[in-house]
């Protein structure tokens, strides 16, 4: 599935709550369901600076294919973190560039990218797209 | 409380003097604001002065002789007379406009404390310090060389009082405290501490910004050398606070900035002489419309009757305390016999930032994280806490609505 889908995919999901405590259950759900970060990757390298909560991102590259392992101690970042996963992990740099954080508009979810937010998905998204631009 | 009514404060009444309390937020949500220890909100007759100054008397203070600057400059000092009347200072001289409390202790450390500091004097603070009255101090540490000794704070969040006297020594300089924590709500015991320090031949600087909305302070009565407090948490605006010093000390310390408005004459040649107190202090066009606005905020307070206004807080902060301490998981950090303003707390399995986010949805103002006081959450193993924090304006409904939304935002994230 490439970024396109993966995005329709999330628009659809989250489309099908008509509030916010549904939609934002879902995320928090969505953030439970996290992969296990390694607790020997949260250092001071892969740590968020700027949140009220922690945050860590952690990549690797692997035969020209970006991975992602993030993690945070708060439920909604991680819900975040859950959805940026399905968007940015496991794609080539190329097309992590070519993808547009627009979508988050479209979940309902674009308030928390401002930076005065402070909960660190902005920076985490620019570190994705500061890792791409370098493996590219 | 007391049940003569005619001595009850109308809240609906007051209420109806602050528009913004009026906003509906998400879907039509009321604002319940429980911010007030971060910022108050403003009542019309403060607006309306504010609109007033630049509507009719706009100008550049002090030496204008023009109608409009006699009428600014009129209004400006009256402000500072205005709050030496709220402190209960002696004399008008003794009260510096600054941007507010971080500037005014910023002010003291710069003037006084460089002025008579030596390396290894000792300033005392406590370890329930804002930031702002942590940093300027450690900063003269780095640069001159002093010592910043810390008052502990037990796990009620209150300061050991023996731990303050044993810390004395004879390089103790200064004690730098503040009145109320803004993390945790302490009431601390200023004259107590006053008489204390200066036993000990210290100076003590108290920073108010968390005491001035809640309780009647006299800066005389509590004997203390310098008081700190700013214009937003009392119904003013920001940009504007005050600092009081005793006129002595003021008279003693020099300039920090150099500008206009602080200059006795200004000479090449023959040297540059400075203004006496407060004007030595104040170099360049200050806040006046916020002067003028902060002048009208404090007569809005203290028309108010401040016995009245600290009892229906305190009622305020009983009624969501019982509440709160039935919900499970949750522990009130700070339990403090005395206390005002703020309830801080912490629920086990769910993040205070998560609490603050989904609450907000509820149309809920409350702060997360470490309201500026690192040390201190440190010192309870915390490094965030959620903070309701009462004005006067708030109502029992209110905290109601506020506790039925937490134990909604619980269900969702736990």
């Amino acid at each position: 599935m490439n970024t396109e889908h993966a995005q329709q995919e999330l628009v659809d999901e989250f489309s099908m709550f008509d509030n916010w405590m549904d939609r934002y259950q879902y995320l928090i759900d969505m953030g439970k369901l996290l992969p296990e970060f390694p607790e020997h990757l949260k250092t001071s390298e892969t740590r968020i600076e700027g949140c009220q909560s922690n945050v860590w991102i952690h990549d690797r590259l692997e035969d020209g294919v970006l991975y992602f392992d993030a993690a945070s101690d708060a439920a909604i970042v991680s819900g975040l973190i859950a959805v940026l996963m399905r968007i940015y992990n496991g794609r080539t740099p190329q097309e992590i560039s070519a993808t547009s954080p627009a979508f988050m508009e479209e979940l309902g979810l674009d308030k928390h990218l401002s930076p005065t937010r402070s909960n660190g998905l902005h920076a985490m998204l620019n570190h994705i797209y500061h890792t791409a631009k370098n493996a590219g | 409380m007391m049940m003569d009514s005619a001595l009850m404060l109308d809240v609906d009444a007051i209420r109806a003097q602050f528009p913004i309390l009026g906003r509906e937020l998400h879907d039509g949500k009321p604002l319940v604001y429980l911010d007030n220890a971060a910022t108050t909100q403003t009542p019309e007759p403060v607006l309306e002065a504010w609109n007033d100054y630049f509507r009719r008397y706009n100008a550049n203070i002090h030496r204008g002789l023009h109608t409009l600057a006699d009428e600014a400059t009129a209004a400006f000092e009256q402000a500072r007379d205005t709050v030496r009347e709220f402190l209960n200072a002696a004399r008008v001289e003794e009260i510096i406009f600054t941007r507010g409390t971080t500037e005014a202790i910023n002010l003291v450390a710069n003037t006084w404390g460089r002025a008579n500091l030596r390396e290894g004097d000792e300033v005392m603070i406590s370890a329930m310090e804002h930031h702002s009255n942590i940093v300027p101090w450690q900063m003269l540490a780095t640069s001159l060389g002093i010592t910043v000794k810390v008052i502990p704070v037990d796990q009620r969040g209150v300061l050991d009082m023996q731990a303050y006297q044993a810390l004395f020594t004879e390089r103790t300089r200064l004690v730098a405290v503040t009145h109320v924590s803004n993390a945790l709500g302490t009431i601390n015991p200023i004259r107590e501490m006053a008489d204390i320090a200066h036993d000990h031949g210290a100076l003590i600087l108290v920073d108010g910004a968390q005491a001035v909305a809640h309780a009647r302070v006299d800066v005389t009565e509590m004997d203390v050398d310098f008081y700190a407090f700013s214009g937003h948490k009392i119904y003013g605006p920001t940009g504007i606070g005050a600092l009081y010093g005793r006129y002595e000390l003021l008279d003693a310390m020099p300039p920090w900035q150099g500008g206009g408005e602080m200059i006795s004459r200004v000479s090449f040649d023959d040297g540059t002489t400075f203004a006496a107190p407060p004007h030595k202090f104040e170099a360049g066009t200050p806040a006046i419309a916020e002067a003028v606005a902060l002048d009208r905020a404090i007569r809005w307070l203290t028309s108010l009757h401040f016995d009245l206004v600290s009892d229906w807080e305190q009622r305020l902060l009983t009624h969501a305390t019982e509440r709160m301490q039935s919900i499970d998981g949750l522990s009130i950090i700070g339990q403090a016999p005395e206390k005002c303003g703020v309830i801080s707390f912490v629920v086990e399995g769910a993040h205070s930032q998560d609490i603050g986010l989904l609450i907000d949805q509820f149309g809920v103002a409350i702060r997360t994280g470490h309201h500026c006081a690192q040390p201190l959450l440190r010192s309870f193993g915390l490094d965030a806490t959620c903070r309701a924090s009462f004005g006067v304006y708030n109502t029992l409904e209110e905290v109601d609505a506020f506790v039925d939304a937490l134990e909604r935002v619980l269900a969702m994230v736990r």
